[in-house]
């Protein structure tokens, strides 16, 4: 029966479970991430910062916008020499909108953060911090504080710095970090000492250490973060940016080397229409909005309130191929419910039900409540009052004892752990019936906890029946592990319960894999083993135990409630302490990469109608027969080319949008993904330009004076 | 039988015997590259080279050999040249020039075979034997060696491919060059070489060792045949699509190409290789699909493009080529329309450059199919060993579009492809069309070159467009036409074939080398597959889209303008 003693005690630290059950990942209809908000307006707002970015130290860091950006110089300048052409300064203005479009879409997406970061700048007052020194307390700002400092914080003041609690209990208000407006307890020792600089202390009094310097808090990281200071380039986009670039180099080559052909044939090129051909050639619109895709996916995560420290961590989670996941909290609810109950030999239900549903009145615990529920919807009894029946005494369910029970009209009635109900029966001369622990030892091969029910009354102590515990799976689970397994995500289900308990479950939530009776290492000797065949871990976790996996993991998402040292370890922080949400980083991480693969394949297919309008208009005159490559039927040489830069231009602003919600993810197979995106952004990408330029065209060709 | 009809029945049958003998012969080589034994003859090379064939080769070292071995042979064969007029053998032709013996040494090292000189007018029985042959054979050889090293850094760690000694292969190991290089001579071209010389003599080539011949001529006058060793050469030259000819006319000549099935059979030579290795390639990375799906890749553009062709010459306006049943100027009666268009395309596909019809000649739209053969950069099944390696570089870069597409950091065959793949894929993919585009706008730009040209206009310009294009992507065949025996075009087309040839071979070995030292990432659903129709649709895409976007411009001031005017 050592199991069960195990289990009784999880059940009673289960009573005091801070998590409150987190959300199931609810499901939107379409798309569960990519719903960020656009507004038209945010493009006029970020105008002046899209002027401020035409400097060329920072456009040197885009080599696709850099090339168009030194075009619009080129094609400038030589719009002064003859200023009578206005094709040439046509040309010009709308290579600066191209450029500008780019450095918009960037602005916007970084806007977004500004604002986030101010909200967190608020938080960041400047403190004074109470230090102890010795046994005196002296008031110094908030920024002189050391790490190992202690302060003092008391109710009602700010805590000046990121630290764990030493000496104390306090509640406090985080939702300057979280904006969660309901305070959580701190408290010395154990997986919630963590307190964050900028966070309120509501009521009572803590002392804390200091653990980062001022300047490295969690608040300034995260400032830093959304507004993209500390923004590097990740793997993926550098290798991107090179393959854009060489097809910059490759094009920039086929246009230099076409005016002496071009002389040979006997008609001019001039600076103005190759400078025209190679922006519309080279990658424009994945290269404007490669920033604004990257800087927009980190937000995304903002947004659902997990802090990538990295953005390779966002990348790393798009390739994730094993999950850990804690049973608790993540797969089943926080807690264990009462499922049936199962009459001995020579009792019914009924009785069972009855009398389990009086013992548990005086059962503040989730899983007594839950006895209570289930009498009242499987056996209809009406919950009944502890005033409601006089004389009646009542006996709570402590943590020792590890029973609860009620005394009524000359019956003694028990429910608790089995081996303190045996117990109790034996002490009182009764016997426990066969049948009881066959039933038991049935309940925990299936993975529950069985609690014995037992009397004693006239005709002596004994036990009347069984309450089978179960561990309930989070509603709809099953289905994300389906669609987990769909992308190639292998799910391993991580407890502290025994094999046969962790089996059960495991079934019955449909995950791949999971690790019982697990520890630390255990965690940390099966991440080291999926890495070793080539696949990249994700987790989550929060206490200092779990630090080292943590640190391991590919991604490892730290709870924010859990302790300084698991934020330290891991590489995303989850302000709402919901490890569900791991499945959705996965989401954003693949998304992410998605929306850049989808735009580069659209940006190359463009060109291939931009050839056909501006190859026919360079060389029809000289050759004819290239008239028939104009199949787009375009009405002079001067509107074709126009029609394509414009195109090119305007492609931009309307893929803004787009790169900014991230182009829509469904967790299906590699396969449809591909033909998915391939369909719509690479056939579409061939298409949508002979549409734009013809109707661009169109337009223009009703100025008076051109067509 | 129309001749449509003839040409359609000629290609089916060639399809056929190129399906019955890929997967054997494919299979054939990946044993040689993995075995273990060496035949007495190699050990009795390697001990005449000072070669150890069981040192494990990284890619630097690997490298090291394929340079210093062609450095070596592109001075022996320039030396030889520049000597012939005091070698016995020689049939009395004089020293070359050193421009020309500068081309001719770059060009058949390089696996070109450019010539801009007249073969029975100017090379003896050494040179051509000697020198020009085991070019032709050592030279495929280093393609099929650096194209073996490449799928090594695909398939290592997780398959060992090689023992040495029995020692374990470290990461990062490619195997041995010279290994390599000597099984590739000795266990796979000169055996199936030697076969194909004997059909070609059975069919009516020449093979002997005979001098000048005066012959008369029907309509009086007199005319000089040389003799030579030409069914050995012939067999070779199109096995190793090295395409270099005994005889100017090449394989349009009758003694090269006696008959319309000795033509098929040359082109069955041609592609017999590079269509093969892709069945090599499959099972060395431990998946035929794998294969399958590269092999498909470059048979539908091969295909598509023999349509293109075939649909060109045939159906060309005007009161000649109706009259003629199709474009038959250029083209040998006894091979007709179909056969010739299939010899072009499969000679520009690969990187052979052998002729039977002067691609002059082909109608203007036609001569463009063969120009974009070639700037496809020869991977459609393309040259022996280098048409693999140029092919998995695309599809690095395919798989590196879809792969995002998909939502994962992209990888092929297992292996990731990040930031320094991409570099040197990048990297590999830009050297081709800088050479042929920079060399064209040069000698275009510049007052002389322009005066080799033997047409005016869009043709005069293709003459110099295609020169370049076969040049750098290591063809060798010419559009005819070109006077291309000048200072100028021998010295800058031997630049653009050597640095067409070896920079990108060095991108190739190091981009093996990277992958080698990457530990294989499983495969799950969701991940790309590579070996599905889907993936091999989008190759052919990519392949065309960036090819076509490159040579745009070019192409329509060329063939185009000639071919829609």
């Amino acid at each position: 029966m050592t199991t069960d003693v195990k289990k009784q005690d999880s059940m009673s630290t289960g009573a005091f479970a801070p998590h409150q059950d987190p959300p199931t990942g609810h499901k939107a209809p379409e798309g569960r991430v990519g719903a960020g908000l656009f507004d038209p307006g945010q493009l006029v707002r970020s105008l002046p910062d899209a002027f401020r970015k035409l400097d060329p130290r920072v456009m040197v860091k885009s080599p696709v916008m850099f090339v168009v950006w030194s075009g619009s110089v080129l094609t400038t300048v030589f719009s002064f020499t003859d200023p009578g052409d206005w094709f040439g300064w046509t040309i010009s203005a709308w290579l600066w909108l191209t450029v500008i479009f780019a450095n918009l879409a960037e602005a916007v997406a970084e806007g977004r953060g500004k604002a986030q970061a101010d909200t967190l700048r608020k938080a960041k007052t400047d403190t004074v911090a109470r230090r102890i020194s010795g046994s005196t307390e002296e008031r110094v700002p908030g920024t002189e504080l050391r790490i190992g400092d202690l302060v003092v914080c008391e109710a009602g003041d700010v805590i000046p710095g990121d630290g764990d609690v030493v000496e104390g209990v306090a509640s406090v208000d985080e939702s300057a970090i979280t904006g969660e407006s309901a305070p959580v307890i701190r408290e010395s020792g154990g997986d919630r000492s963590a307190v964050t600089g900028g966070t309120k202390v509501l009521s009572d009094r803590i002392v804390v250490r200091i653990t980062t310097k001022p300047g490295e808090t969690f608040i300034d990281r995260m400032i830093n973060l959304v507004e993209g200071a500390a923004r590097q380039k990740t793997p993926n986009e550098i290798a991107l940016n090179i393959l854009l670039a060489s097809l910059t180099v490759v094009f920039l080559l086929a246009c230099a080397t076409l005016p002496p052909l071009a002389d040979y044939a006997g008609t001019h090129l001039t600076m103005v229409v190759l400078v025209a051909l190679l922006v519309c050639l080279i990658p424009t619109t994945i290269g404007a909005l490669l920033s604004a895709i990257g800087i927009a996916g980190m937000d995304r995560l903002v947004q659902r309130n997990v802090l990538a420290m990295s953005g390779r961590a966002v990348e790393a989670a798009g390739d994730v191929s094993t999950l850990l996941l804690d049973k608790t909290g993540t797969i089943t609810l926080g807690n264990r419910q009462a499922a049936e109950f199962m009459p001995v030999r020579g009792t019914t239900e009924a009785q069972v039900a009855d009398a389990a549903q009086l013992s548990s009145l005086a059962d503040e615990t989730p899983e007594g409540r839950s006895v209570v529920v289930l009498a009242k919807e499987e056996y209809g009894l009406r919950e009944r009052h502890q005033g409601e029946l006089a004389g009646a005494e009542w006996i709570a369910f402590t943590a020792q004892t590890r029973m609860s029970g009620a005394d009524v009209g000359g019956r003694r009635i028990r429910k608790g752990a089995a081996g303190s109900v045996v117990a109790w029966v034996e002490e009182r001369g009764g016997t426990v019936a066969p049948d009881a622990e066959e039933i038991t030892r049935r309940i925990s091969e299936a993975g529950g906890t069985p609690l014995l029910v037992a009397v004693e009354d006239a005709r002596g102590a004994r036990v009347l029946g069984v309450i089978h515990l179960k561990d309930v799976v989070k509603h709809g689970m099953r289905e994300r592990f389906e669609e987990l397994r769909s992308m190639g995500i292998k799910t391993v289900m991580i407890t502290g319960d025994n094999p046969l308990t962790a089996k059960a479950i495991a079934e019955e939530a449909g995950v791949d894999d999971f690790l019982a009776e697990a520890t630390p290492e255990d965690k940390m000797a099966l991440i080291k083993r999926e890495q070793a065949g080539g696949k990249l871990v994700a987790m989550t976790g929060d206490g200092t135990n779990d630090a080292p996996a943590l640190a391991q993991a590919d991604v490892g998402v730290a709870m924010n409630t859990g302790t300084s040292a698991a934020k330290e370890a891991g590489n995303m922080v989850d302000l709402d302490s919901n490890p569900t949400k791991l499945i959705e980083i996965v989401e954003i991480g693949k998304q992410l990469l998605i929306t850049r693969g989808a735009l580069t394949t659209f940006s190359i297919a463009n060109d291939v109608a931009k050839y056909f309008a501006i190859i026919p208009a360079l060389f029809a005159a000289v050759h004819p027969g290239l008239d028939k490559l104009n199949i787009m039927g375009l009405s002079s040489p001067d509107s074709a080319i126009m029609s394509a830069v414009i195109f090119n231009a305007l492609v931009i602003i309307a893929l803004v949008p787009l790169s900014l919600k991230g182009v829509r993810y469904r967790p299906v197979s590699a396969d449809k993904l591909l033909r998915r995106n391939l369909t719509i952004y690479g056939l579409g990408g061939l298409v949508a330009p002979f549409i734009g330029i013809k109707i661009i065209d169109l337009l223009i060709s009703l100025i008076p004076g051109i067509g | 039988m129309g001749p449509v009809l003839a040409g359609v029945l000629q290609l089916l049958a060639l399809m056929a015997a190129l399906a019955l003998a890929c997967k054997p012969l494919g299979a054939y080589m990946a044993k040689v590259y993995t075995s273990d034994k060496h035949l007495r003859v190699e050990k009795w090379i390697y001990k005449g080279i000072g070669a150890d064939p069981d040192t494990e080769m990284r890619w630097p070292a690997y490298l090291r050999g394929v340079l210093a071995f062609s450095a070596v042979g592109v001075l022996f064969l320039y030396l030889l040249q520049r000597l012939q007029g005091h070698l016995p053998g020689s049939l009395g032709f004089a020293a070359i020039d050193p421009d020309q013996a500068f081309n001719t040494a770059v060009s058949f090292v390089t696996n070109t075979n450019w010539q801009s000189y007249y073969g029975e007018q100017a090379m003896g029985h050494v040179v051509q034997t000697a020198g020009l042959a085991v070019q032709n054979f050592v030279s495929a050889a280093v393609g099929m060696a650096v194209a073996v090293a490449l799928v090594r850094g695909f398939a290592l760690p997780h398959s060992r491919l090689r023992s040495s000694g029995g020692t374990p292969i470290r990461t990062g190991e490619l195997g041995n060059f010279w290994a390599d290089l000597v099984r590739g001579v000795v266990r796979i071209l000169v055996p199936l070489a030697a076969v194909a010389a004997v059909v070609l003599v059975a069919c009516g080539a020449i093979q002997n060792f005979s001098g000048i011949h005066e012959v008369g001529q029907f309509m009086g006058g007199t005319q000089e045949w040389n003799g030579g060793a030409v069914a050995s050469q012939e067999a070779i030259k199109e096995l190793g699509t090295n395409g270099g000819g005994y005889f100017n006319a090449n394989s349009s000549h009758p003694f090269e190409n006696p008959t319309p099935f000795t033509n098929l059979f040359e082109i069955f030579l041609i592609l017999l290789i590079p269509f093969s290795i892709t069945r090599t390639f499959g099972s060395m990375v431990g998946s035929v699909r794998q294969g399958y799906a590269i092999l498909a890749t470059m048979a539908t553009i091969w295909v598509g493009f023999v349509a293109l062709m075939m649909w060109t010459e045939f159906s060309h306006h005007g009161p000649a080529f109706e009259a003629a049943g199709g474009a038959y100027e250029g083209k040998e009666v006894r091979f007709g329309v179909g056969a010739s268009s299939i010899f072009a395309v499969s000679t520009t596909l690969t990187s052979t450059g052998a002729v039977d019809s002067f691609h002059s000649s082909f109608t203007g739209l036609g001569g463009g199919i063969t120009l974009l053969g070639m700037m496809l950069g020869e991977i459609a099944p393309g040259g022996v060993g280098s048409g693999l390696y140029g092919i998995l570089i695309l599809a690095v870069i395919a798989v590196f579009i879809a792969g995002l597409m998909v939502g994962r950091t992209p990888e092929y065959l297992g292996k990731k492809i990040g930031s320094r793949e991409i570099k040197l894929a990048a990297c590999y993919i830009l050297i081709t069309p800088a050479l042929v585009l920079v060399f064209t706008a040069c000698a275009m730009a510049l007052p002389t070159p322009a005066n080799s040209m033997t047409n005016s206009g869009a043709h005069g310009f293709s003459e110099i467009l295609y020169a370049y294009t076969s040049g750098a992507n290591n063809n060798g065949s010419a559009f005819a036409g070109l006077n291309a025996d000048t200072q100028w075009f021998n010295t800058t087309i031997g630049l653009a074939m050597l640095l067409g040839r070896f920079v990108p071979m060095v991108f190739v070995l190091a981009l093996a080398g990277s992958l080698a030292e990457q530990k294989p990432v499983p495969v799950t659903a969701g991940t790309l597959r590579t070996d599905k129709p889907l993936y091999t649709g989008l190759l052919v895409g990519t392949i065309i889209i960036i090819t076509g976007l490159t040579y745009f411009p070019a192409l329509a001031l060329g063939p185009l303008a000639e071919g829609l005017a």
